[in-house]
């Protein structure tokens, strides 16, 4: 053994796997969030409920959809897990470690990275697409020079050609290649879990193929987890292992992606599989699955969220918030009355309960 | 058929400014009574500047236009300002994609349908306020008559949506171009919103040019589709056609790369690199760089039009020997 050792270059190393395969890489228990709104002088004083009382978990190596329309709260969970925001509740575990507690800010950001819809919004215009791949590195304490090298090497992992883009400015190049730069810098530190919010979506048909290639690749190769908001549907079919459907702030379906297209059981997500235009010239859809428009989130109705636009509508959909339930034979769940036995919908599943009939009784 | 209700000839638009951009190169695109047309295409490749021209919509200093449009009859390009404002909205009108920043803020819905109706058709306060009224039960707008006095910030998107197509067909056009309608709302309006549209055409069997990024839009609404790329139309054909056999390699590549039905964890299908800028005007085919077929004619002059049918015409080389579809 040599007296003097050169120092090692410090390069920054992806956090270790604590808890192993069989702990979910996140867990989020009760996550909720209420924006208040108005109260001006006279004003009523309002809420919005963008995100209540959501629960999932993503296991390591998964990816996992989100979908929902706007304002059902998929982008407000993503910046709620990143921790851009304050959450009002809930308890988010990111491989059984609290941010905060055991895990520190700085760490936990390294572990997980977003990247956002508008490619050109979210990159720093004065910085050169190599400057900004290579900012998070330097950050966290890594060399000018090895950034640099680190930020080339990204570019070309993301099929950017380093001599060709690295001086350009993001205003320089197309959607698809700011997005590739996203990604690129997303990765620079190596994160363990990536949010893609609606990352896809502003791209054209034959450049989105492109990046969901070219993400399916990243995941191999980097061994990434993935949470995967979209509100196109084929996408979120296409990436999924499993998804999460929401309404107004709440989940009300989840499960793996297969199952949940071709059983749905909450009839939001029937509307919204039906809502999909067909490819098929002789097969156009006829009548609307639903009809108008999601109501506002802010005093969002009473009792299960979906009921005014639902067509199984019953008087216990208005008083009960339906709790997510397995759906009978899945392996998902639903939060809807017709799922739960004995909830006192017509259509719920005869249950052992002996109440279940009297309650059903009562309805028409 | 007698003379098509639209008639563009060789079409071609150009900005200039600060950079020059040559945005429709040689469009020539018709249109009967009665028909949809969808014109299908990705972002920059001309089909939103085409439906400007339709109606005169483009910056004039900045906007240079040759070739010829005439709608009914009428030669469009060559209209002074009194003709072209009795000719927008009552000959043909135009829905946009953000209906928030379409219709003004400071007037409510029935003021401003009725403000249409007042102009082309000299009618009277009472009666404009009437047809209002009727238009917004017509697009089935619950509680109308409550509605003829919101301002379009108090509504939701999907109805502020139907609002604007009510004050589009107030008047009663011969044509509706609908410029992305439904690409900014949510899946389950954007459905009704296009069911709307189907049924109201048929009802008032008005033409419509139908502009849209997404070809499951273009299904559930067309009739006939035209492919843009890069400012020139690439193929046309019927809604069959262009779905089941498409014969430009750009079509093609768009219905293959699409992730409807694509099975998990295998790869799509993609069409490599991006679009061209348009900074010249072509001189050769500009999808050649990304197509898998090009030859070495593609990339030194403009690829020929070739008519297949009526109604059917593919601008490739690939088209002038006809080959067995794959």
């Amino acid at each position: 053994m040599t007296l003097i050792e050169p120092l090692p270059e410090p390069i920054l190393e992806p956090l270790a796997d604590i808890g192993g395969p069989a702990q979910p890489l996140l867990d989020v228990k009760n996550l909720t969030k209420h924006f208040p709104v108005g109260g001006g002088f006279l004003a009523e004083k309002k809420t919005v409920r963008a995100v209540d009382d959501v629960s999932f978990s993503i296991a390591k190596g998964e990816t996992v959809g989100i979908v929902g329309e706007s304002g059902c709260g998929k982008s407000t969970t993503a910046r709620l897990l990143m921790h851009l925001m304050p959450r009002n509740a809930g308890e988010i575990l990111f491989d059984g470690e609290t941010v905060g507690g055991t895990l520190g800010m700085r760490d936990f950001r390294r572990g997980m990275q977003m990247v956002f819809q508008d490619s050109y919004a979210s990159l720093n215009p004065r910085l050169t697409i190599e400057d900004s791949i290579a900012f998070g590195p330097k950050v966290h304490g890594i060399a000018d020079r090895d950034a640099r090298a680190l930020a080339r090497e990204l570019m070309d992992k993301v099929g950017l050609r380093p001599e060709v883009f690295a001086n350009r400015y993001p205003h320089e190049v197309s959607g698809g290649q700011r997005q590739r730069v996203n990604i690129a810098r997303a990765l620079a530190l190596k994160p363990r879990l990536v949010i893609l919010d609606e990352a896809v979506s502003a791209l054209d048909k034959s450049v989105e193929a492109q990046v969901l290639n070219l993400l399916t690749d990243l995941k191999r190769e980097f061994g990434l987890t993935y949470l995967f908001i979209s509100h196109d549907l084929n996408v979120v079919r296409y990436i999924s292992d499993r998804v999460l459907v929401m309404y107004l702030g709440q989940v009300v379906e989840l499960g793996p992606v297969d199952e949940v297209w071709d059983g749905p059981a909450h009839p939001y997500t029937r509307a919204l599989l039906a809502a999909m235009p067909a490819l098929d010239p002789d097969q156009r859809t006829q009548e609307p699955p639903i009809t108008g428009d999601p109501p506002n989130p802010i005093d969002p109705p009473a009792g299960c969220r979906f009921h005014t636009r639902c067509s199984f509508f019953e008087p216990v959909c208005a008083e009960v918030c339906p709790a997510l339930s397995p759906v009978a034979g899945g392996a998902h769940s639903a939060a809807c009355h017709m799922v739960i036995p004995g909830s006192g919908h017509s259509r719920a599943p005869q249950s052992l309960a002996p109440k279940a009939g009297d309650i059903a009784g009562a309805t028409p | 058929m007698n003379a098509p209700l639209v008639d563009i000839r060789d079409l071609t638009i150009r900005f200039t400014g600060e950079r020059t951009v040559y945005a429709v190169n040689g469009v020539s695109l018709s249109l009967g009574e009665g028909e949809v047309l969808g014109l299908l295409g990705e972002s920059g490749s001309g089909k939103s500047v085409t439906m400007r021209a339709l109606m005169r919509l483009l910056p004039k200093k900045r906007t240079v236009i040759s070739g010829s449009v005439a709608v009914a009859g009428q030669d469009v390009l060559a209209m002074d300002d009194a003709t072209l404002s009795a000719f927008r909205g009552r000959t043909v009108s135009m829905i946009f994609q953000e209906p928030a920043l379409a219709l003004d803020p400071v007037y409510t819905i029935g003021q401003q349908i009725a403000e249409s109706v007042k102009r082309h058709e000299g009618a009277s306060h009472a009666t404009a306020t009437a047809r209002a009224l009727e238009m917004l039960e017509l697009v089935r707008i619950p509680s109308a008559k409550r509605r003829l006095d919101a301002y379009p910030h108090e509504m939701s998107g999907g109805m502020r949506q139907r609002a604007m197509i009510a004050l589009a067909l107030a008047c009663k056009p011969k044509i509706l171009l609908a410029d992305e309608p439904t690409t900014a709302l949510d899946a389950t309006v954007q459905i009704q919103i296009l069911l709307l549209l189907r049924e109201l055409q048929r009802e008032m069997g008005m033409s419509v040019i139908f502009v849209t990024h997404d070809i499951g839009v273009a299904i559930e609404i067309c009739d006939k589709v035209a492919v843009m790329y890069a400012g020139q139309i690439v193929e046309t054909g019927t809604l069959g056609d262009i779905v089941r056999t498409p014969r430009h390699p750009y079509p093609q590549g768009l219905l293959a790369s699409t992730v409807h039905g694509a099975r998990r964890g295998a790869r799509l299908q993609t069409i490599p690199g991006t679009p061209p800028s348009l900074d010249q005007a072509p001189a050769a085919c500009s999808f050649a760089p990304r197509c898998a077929h090009a030859q070495q004619r593609c990339t030194e002059r403009l690829p020929p039009d070739v008519e297949l049918a009526p109604g059917r015409t593919v601008r490739c080389v690939l088209a002038e020997n006809p080959v067995p579809a794959s």
